[in-house]
């Protein structure tokens, strides 16, 4: 729990030893406790106090973990209607650091720190980098955005404090980051996987190899929403293992959730970190594997603990045990947003379930676009997908292409779609990133 | 014995195709012959051109799916029957053709297909001693 500094015994797998490998029990006794902690320090938050008094919900109420459900949501909405400080639980003159981030609509949200606040972030940070397996004698480059963005100082921190030679080269330039990836004797990288995607790109044309040139050998990747097969892609691209990282300014930043090196699923650290998915139109609790959106309560911070936040992000559980030896929460990668769900003929959609199926198909490019429609009082949803190779010029390949790709869809999404196959470069993009569906249902959305 | 041809996948709008005609206009490719065979979502536009191995790397490098195909042509006298006699030849030997189009070069007909399996095809017009285009002859 507390900080250990810098480990000096690098056979021993974990970071925090004692909190990692608490038994099922162990971590929800601590949960409780820091719930209950967590509820009566809120009392000096007056946005938090304004609620409970409301509907008179007092720390006593807490008896158990499933008590949690007396407490109402926080939402993004909160944040906004509270700008800037209204939810802080401390007085100001106890923070020292806060981010922003900025909205499209209305106030911006800001998220206050205290130092104890700043010193755990990074020792989650630090905790899931150990995981996958560095070392304080790798070099770390966290070609990520600094500033308002947590991705920059939030690995910064993680990785100094596990004791590792840290390079701040922000995003971009890729020139000058393969240089430093090769004079510093980089190891590992922090980056958008789509960054990865366009270093590589730049390494061909510079005839630079990461297998041969470099050191290369871990990736953090997060902050953008990615299937299985393109992490795939990025470690057979470089030969480097890329783990997921899933971070959020409102918990603090990157260090909630990561990989170990199972790469199945992420572990959320639930001696900070209280997790819940709900279905995110009854807000009702979904049994372990079903999709929901993902809640989370803060149990650890000072400045600004909180409760039940509703993330918008769809995902589900994968387990509460590991062949790591961490019993902390497995959670699937993010399936995308809440308000990206579709309801198509009562099933829930995601696109990112589309996606993985589109992946598996070397025929196929990246760009594809779902249209929903309705005909005759029946929805019905076209994906259509770029051809990367034109590889036959016989229909009946191309045919025989896009009855596979809609039986390989059925199985996933339950619903047959119309599938068409488009020449590449032919489906719109906005803003560099594809545009993924178009709702064109007249009657229910 | 066979030759290459150019086969890209279009939009049934038609917006590749107008691409593609000036990119290989604008390169000074010149084209002998073409032809569109279209579904109700896509297309494939083939193209017999002077230049086929130049014409498609410009248009990969435009990111255009595009194949060089092997496809045979045949040589035939502009007369009567003398295509059904060919396509006879093929099907009595078990080969099957998987698409066809026809155009005159300096008065005699043309004849290209994509004959499968294209080794017995081959066979077939060594047997028959059918007359058939080489690269060189559009030259
Ligand atoms: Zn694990």
């Amino acid at each position: 729990m507390e900080n250990q500094g810098i480990k000096k015994d690098y056979n021993c797998e974990y970071f925090n030893p004692e909190v990692e490998t608490l038994s099922r029990e162990e971590i929800e006794a601590l949960q409780l406790e820091r719930l209950k902690e967590t509820v009566a320090h809120c009392m000096n938050s007056p946005f938090y106090k304004k609620r409970f008094e409301e509907i008179g919900l007092t720390v006593d109420d807490i008896k158990s973990l499933d008590d949690i459900r007396k407490i109402p949501f926080t939402t993004k909405q909160d944040l906004r209607d509270t700008y800037p400080f209204g939810i802080a639980s401390v007085p100001l003159e106890k923070c020292t650091r806060l981010h922003s981030s900025s909205g499209t609509t209305g106030n911006p949200t800001v998220i206050l720190h205290t130092d104890k606040d700043i010193d755990e972030w990074a020792n989650q940070v630090a905790r899931n980098l150990w995981m996958v397996g560095l070392r304080p004698t790798d070099v770390f480059q966290n070609s990520s955005g600094y500033g308002m963005f947590t991705g920059g100082l939030g690995f910064q921190n993680g990785a100094e404090k596990m004791g590792m030679l840290t390079v701040p080269a922000a995003a971009g330039n890729s020139l000058r980051q393969i240089k430093f990836i090769k004079d510093f004797g980089t190891t590992a990288i922090h980056a958008v996987p789509s960054y990865l995607t366009r270093l590589k790109e730049v390494m061909d044309q510079e005839g630079v190899d990461p297998r041969r040139d470099t050191k290369l050998r871990v990736f953090a990747i997060g902050a953008e929403p990615h299937s299985e097969e393109q992490r795939k892609r990025i470690e057979d691209m470089f030969g480097v293992k890329a783990y997921n990282s899933f971070g959020m300014s409102e918990m603090c930043g990157p260090g909630v959730g990561f990989e170990c090196k199972e790469q199945n699923g992420l572990h959320f650290w639930e001696d900070y970190y209280i997790v819940e998915i709900v279905d995110p139109e009854t807000l009702e609790p979904v049994p372990d594997g079903e999709i929901g959106e993902l809640v989370l309560t803060s149990i650890r911070r000072e400045a600004m603990p909180l409760l039940r936040y509703r993330t918008r992000d769809l995902t589900r559980v994968l387990g509460r045990s590991c062949p790591c030896g961490r019993n902390h929460v497995r959670i699937d990668r993010m399936k995308g947003r809440s308000d990206d769900m579709m309801v198509l003929k009562g099933v829930n959609i995601f696109p990112i379930q589309i996606e993985k199926i589109l992946m598996q198909f070397p025929e196929l490019a990246n760009n594809y676009l779902i249209t929903l429609t309705t005909d005759s009082d029946n929805d019905n949803m076209t994906v259509e997908v770029e051809l990367e190779e034109l590889f036959t010029d016989d229909y009946t390949r191309l045919q025989q292409l896009t009855k596979t790709i809609q039986r390989a869809l059925k199985d996933e999404i339950l619903l047959t779609p119309y599938v068409k196959l488009v020449p590449k470069g032919t489906l719109p993009v906005s803003d560099g990133k594809a545009v993924r569906v178009v709702d064109k249902r007249t009657v229910y959305k | 014995m066979t030759i290459k041809q150019l086969s890209i996948f279009i939009e049934n709008k038609g917006g590749t195709l107008i691409r593609v005609l000036d990119l290989l206009s604008k390169a000074g490719i010149q084209i002998i012959a073409s032809t569109v065979a279209d579904t109700q979502d896509y297309g494939i536009y083939r193209v017999l051109c002077n230049e086929p191995a130049k014409a498609y790397l410009i248009l990969k490098e435009e990111g255009i799916n595009v194949q060089l195909a092997d496809v045979i042509a045949l040589s035939i006298d502009d007369e009567p029957g003398r295509a059904a006699q060919a396509v006879q030849a093929f099907s009595e030997s078990g080969v099957s053709i998987s698409y066809m189009y026809s155009f005159l070069w300096k008065g005699r007909g043309v004849l290209v297909f994509r004959a499968n399996p294209s080794e017995k095809a081959k066979e077939v017009i060594m047997l028959k001693k059918l007359g058939f285009m080489t690269e060189e002859n559009f030259k």
